[in-house]
């Protein structure tokens, strides 16, 4: 972005956000284990008993590694169950802090079922499935709903590629831990959030314009190419080769999973350099007044 | 009892001197921690910025030079700006932030846990986390003193009147009719910066007269609460999370290998 912004003393007119890097690791933990929960329910429901049980194991992983990361994250851990005081739709951390504790006592449930025959495991997978998603979307509706120039004008495609990112994880986890015999819709998952991913990314970054700067620089830039590198080569290997070879899918499903924790990694700090920096938050207000005026 | 009018300050940049009784006066009253004896080079800033321990921030800007007739100062004094519609307030998980029967933004100290959304979403750059402490600090406009019907420490230690607080409706006509007067007098470059209630955040509380564009203080052109734009955002989430089950079914479909 070229255009020069008036600025005082060329200081920043956003703060930086506070946010650790805890955060990113959730938004790939966190959404990995809201995909892997519908596909375990529909892998049961379709006769993929193996399938189904390392899906379960994922989600429950995933879901109870979330609040140790969300809570470290805070100013004041302490009191990390203020956060269930109220409900409020204004508020995605609030809606996506509902959400998890329904996920994970429901995911909780379903594996208790799954695993030792304990009663409620059918009743609370469907619940679990549902949730699931909202987990794995929510996240970039939060950081959407910021003030942060990057998150907020990409706020038509993050959610998609959130679920994208998320299916791909998932899928890639359970395509590496999932025996051959059962591993076909983990690994068409993992495909399809890949290509879905690059695909997004491609759209949002040409929507951007300019202001798609910061993803493209310093690490959020970084990042980001690694990323695409990883999740278009995992692609690759699981729609062609790792159909019939063990060693390429696995090898895939492990460039995608390494290239969706990245793409959150890139996307998060693409969000502070854009905070970081005036001429993002100057530049595009400048215009839309100019705009006004004219 | 009268119904509660909404209250909030008018500062009129035009007559600050930069005498940063308003931040000492502040820091006074709230006992607000110290937040860094440094010296910035930036003309006589040395608190920068508004933040979790400064609550008001006068800013200094020297435009021209010294042997050039047109040298100027500017001086500001900078303010949370209590927002109609405050993203803060909205975005916060915990009900920690709410509005009070003055219409002001107030933190609840013993309520905030610290998650720091508050701070990605306030489009002014105002709110922010205390370090040592863990939770996200502003201004109250000085709640418990308008609970006592007393005026914020700021505006009472004001020397010039610089900051003016009151009833927001007066406030506006005020800040109207100064400047017009202003600009009668050859000030053209005067304008109010917050005074109208259909810009991106509804109005603000606290509002300015400025004697240049908002960025040349460090404040946003044209500022817009994140939370307009959420209802679009909620649709698109809920597209794209139905659109990841969508791929789970459509991933099911086919051979088990």
């Amino acid at each position: 972005m070229s255009v020069e912004v008036r600025t005082y003393h060329g200081r920043q007119v956003l703060k930086t956000p506070v946010w650790t890097p805890e955060v990113p690791w959730y938004f790939f933990v966190g959404g990995m284990a809201g995909a892997a929960a519908p596909l375990a329910l529909g892998a049961g429901m379709s006769g993929r008993p193996a399938l189904a049980r390392r899906g379960w194991l994922l989600a429950l992983a995933g879901v109870g590694i979330s609040p140790v990361l969300l809570i470290s994250d805070l100013g004041r851990p302490e009191r990390f169950h203020n956060m269930l005081r109220v409900f409020k739709v204004t508020s995605p951390m609030s809606v996506g802090s509902w959400a998890l504790a329904g996920f994970g006592t429901a995911t909780a449930i379903a594996v208790g079922g799954e695993l030792l025959g304990l009663p409620g495991g059918a009743a609370a997978k469907p619940v679990a499935a549902a949730l699931g998603p909202v987990v794995s979307t929510y996240t970039a509706a939060l950081i959407a709903d910021t003030a942060v120039p990057v998150w907020h004008e990409a706020r038509t495609e993050l959610p998609f590629l959130f679920a994208a990112t998320s299916a791909a994880s998932a899928g890639a986890a359970l395509t590496l831990v999932t025996p051959a015999e059962e591993a076909g819709p983990a690994r068409r998952l993992a495909f399809a959030g890949a290509a879905a991913a690059l695909a997004l990314l491609e759209t949002m970054e040409r929507r951007l314009g300019p202001l798609g700067e910061p993803y493209r620089e310093g690490d959020a830039g970084r990042f980001g190419k690694a990323a695409k590198a990883l999740i278009g080569a995992g692609a690759v290997g699981l729609g062609t080769l790792g159909r019939k070879s063990r060693a390429v899918a696995a090898a895939s499903a492990a460039a995608v999973l390494a290239g969706a924790a990245l793409e959150r990694w890139s996307v998060f700090r693409a969000g502070f350099q854009s905070a970081e920096d005036p001429k993002y938050v100057v530049g595009p207000q400048r215009e839309r007044v100019a705009a006004r005026g004219a | 009892m009268s119904a509660q009018q909404r209250m909030g300050f008018f500062t009129d940049t035009s007559v600050c001197i930069g005498c940063k009784a308003c931040e000492v006066a502040c820091k006074e009253w709230n006992e607000v921690p110290e937040d860094g004896l440094e010296f910035t080079g930036q003309s006589y800033d040395n608190t920068g910025e508004l933040g979790a321990s400064t609550w008001r921030h006068v800013a200094f800007v020297e435009q021209g030079t010294a042997d050039d007739m047109d040298f100027r100062w500017l001086m500001s004094s900078d303010v949370c700006k209590h927002c109609t519609s405050a993203a803060c307030l909205e975005v916060c998980p915990t009900g920690a932030l709410f509005r009070t029967e003055f219409g002001t933004v107030v933190v609840q100290p013993d309520v905030c846990n610290g998650c720091g959304y508050c701070v990605a979403a306030c489009p002014f750059g105002v709110i922010d986390r205390r370090e040592e402490d863990g939770r996200a600090w502003k201004c109250t406009l000085c709640y418990d003193r308008l609970k006592d019907g007393l005026e914020p420490a700021c505006a009472k230690a004001c020397p010039t009147d610089s900051i003016q607080f009151g009833e927001l409706e007066d406030l506006r006509v005020r800040a109207q009719g100064r400047v017009e007067e202003l600009q009668a007098d050859g000030v053209a470059e005067a304008r109010l910066y917050g005074d109208d209630p259909s810009d991106g955040v509804g109005g603000f509380g606290a509002f300015f007269l400025l004697l240049d564009d908002p960025e040349v203080y460090g404040l946003p052109p044209d500022p817009v609460s994140t939370t307009r734009d959420l209802p679009d955002l909620w649709k698109h989430t809920a597209l794209a999370a139905g659109a990841l089950v969508a791929g789970v079914a459509a991933a099911l479909v086919g051979r088990s290998r």
